[in-house]
């Protein structure tokens, strides 16, 4: 579904370079998801805005279904990580999950159902006439998730979405991604740079390591795909999986250039 | 509903306290000059008849609105595309800083020198001073938008004529009413001195004829009635502002509760 070949990002810019990816190779197969984890500052935000085609990357491709990624790809929706700026704060919550509809030239009884559809599903039926700022910061987070919901991307991409949000309510929306994932078959690429949640998520982990950036580690999670918050995070396999991948971040951090091997496990890329 | 009483009052304190001054401080007074208050207001209704109104008051309102529209469209036309390509920015800013200050009175004789001195000269002076503070606000606006929401915006494939409507007009809509309310008041005084260089007609016209006339309480009823139209028409201003701009008042009050 998502192939990404040798990705590399440099940004030039006012005597500066930053070179933000140096080497990325992943695919993302159809209908799976995939957590990125990496230390912060390590270009995951960079690699996501090349894939939705926001940039150009320096070196690489990235090709969608086959076909290379030049520009946004239609079908294909980012859930960013600065929620509160991303939303239209002159537009009321229903023209917002409306807009990129309206845009599509679609039947309007279609994108009423559909903008419903979505609120309800992140549970703000009742704050479509609001505006965004009259909202918690939660409540923002979710309308922009409905706004991509709407879309009926076939490849959602979301960048550390609930950074900036309070536990209770980041567990609820991290049970709603993965609900909706398995309600529509969709392909999601998730970025977190919290251990727990990329593997209480992600049917895949990848560890990305610190800058310059290449793919650290692949991790299977071979966990049930029925989780819930209060079993699913205090099994044992969970504790397993979660120690694994955190000793790949902490190696990641120092630099190691090595994986340490007594917490590896061999995990074939899952495509 | 104590408040909005309570802010009435405030709001009428002053200009009640400083009118009390005047009717009494000129209440005896014999200079010809200085009329007593008294004396002008109840020459107002006299001067001011429906016919006055609608001869002289009506064209200095349309050339005022006609001049004015003008300058908003070219402002934000212009300002839209100075503030969306760094390049043509770069052509353009030294120029504009040039313009921008050139007293706009200064134009009055050279735009009558192109446009004679029937309406147009008039409409053409009072936009020729209106669109700079439009043009400039506009491309500081435009410039300003959030890059976070143009990328969203490009993510979803809003693009084109629906992101400018949608996206960079709506973004940039505070510092456009900054502009127009600044050019609201440039407005107003350049059609009072565009009408006192070459007119036969119109408020400032006719301000300059009573003095000229020596019909002095005629001339400080036609200064009271300039002040009240200002007063209105900005009245106005704030109630369109406060109907298109409600979302960007909401927003500041919520992030002064929750910085
Ligand atoms: N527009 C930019 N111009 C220059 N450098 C940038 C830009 N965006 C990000 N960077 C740099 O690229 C690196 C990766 O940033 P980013 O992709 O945001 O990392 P992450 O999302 O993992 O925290 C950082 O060093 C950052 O300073
Ligand atoms: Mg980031």
């Amino acid at each position: 579904m998502l192939d990404v070949r040798g990705l590399r990002k440099v940004y030039e810019g006012a005597g500066r370079r930053v070179e933000a990816v140096r080497d990325l190779t992943f695919t993302v197969g159809a209908g799976e998801l995939v957590c990125l984890v990496g230390p912060s500052g390590c270009g995951k935000t960079t690699l996501l805005k090349c894939v939705a085609g926001l940039l150009a990357p320096t070196a690489g491709e990235i090709l969608l279904g086959g076909r290379p990624v030049t520009g946004p790809p239609p079908g294909m929706a980012v859930v960013f990580q600065e929620y509160g700026r991303s939303l239209f704060p002159w537009m009321r919550v229903g023209e917002n999950v409306e807009l990129p509809l309206k845009q599509q030239r679609m039947p309007k009884a279609r994108r009423r159902e559909l903008v419903a559809d979505a609120l309800r599903s992140v549970g703000l039926t009742d704050a479509a006439g609001a505006y965004p700022w009259q909202l918690s910061g939660g409540m923002q987070q979710r309308v922009a998730i409905a706004r991509a919901l709407a879309y009926e991307p076939d490849v959602l991409l979301m960048d550390e979405p609930f950074a900036a949000v309070d536990a209770q309510t980041r567990a609820d929306l991290e049970d709603l991604v993965r609900g909706l994932w398995r309600a529509r078959g969709i392909t999601v690429l998730f970025v977190t740079h919290d251990i727990d949640e990329a593997v209480y998520l992600g049917e895949r982990v990848l560890v990305l390591s610190a800058s310059p950036t290449v793919v650290r580690e692949q991790l299977s999670i071979d966990l049930p795909s029925e989780r819930d918050q209060l079993h699913t995070r205090v099994a044992p396999r969970f504790a397993e999986l979660r120690t694994q991948v955190y000793a790949q971040v902490q190696a990641a951090k120092r630099g190691a250039a090595v994986p340490a091997a007594d917490v590896r496990t061999p995990t074939p890329p899952a495509t | 509903m104590k408040r909005p009483a309570l802010r009435l009052v405030l709001a009428l304190a002053l200009p009640v306290l400083l009118v009390t001054v005047w009717w009494f401080a000129s209440a005896g007074s014999t200079d010809v000059y200085r009329p007593p208050l008294r004396t002008i207001l109840t020459t107002f209704p006299d001067v001011w008849t429906g016919e006055r109104l609608r001869a002289d008051v009506l064209p200095s309102l349309l050339r005022l609105l006609a001049g004015y529209a003008a300058a908003a469209v070219l402002g934000v036309a212009l300002g839209t595309v100075i503030g969306s390509y760094r390049r043509v920015r770069a052509v353009c800013e030294p120029v504009l800083e040039f313009l921008r200050a050139v007293p706009p009175p200064v134009l009055v004789p050279v735009i009558m020198l192109f446009a004679g001195i029937g309406d147009t000269m008039k409409v053409a002076v009072i936009a020729s001073g209106c669109v700079w503070p439009v043009l400039l606000n506009t491309v500081e606006g435009v410039r300003a938008v959030d890059p976070v929401l143009s990328e969203t915006a490009r993510g979803y494939g809003i693009t084109g004529a629906a992101r400018l409507r949608h996206v960079v007009l709506r973004s940039a809509s505070p510092q456009i009413f900054t502009g127009l309310r600044q050019a609201l008041s440039i407005g107003i005084i350049l059609m009072v001195i565009s009408e006192m260089f070459a007119a036969s007609n119109g408020l400032g016209f006719t301000i300059v004829q009573f003095q000229r006339q020596f019909a002095i309480p005629g001339m400080w009823t036609g200064i009271l009635l300039l002040g009240l139209l200002g007063f209105l028409l900005s009245v106005v201003f704030q109630l369109v502002e406060r109907r298109v701009l409600g979302w960007y008042h909401g927003l500041r009050a919520s992030s002064r509760r929750s910085p």
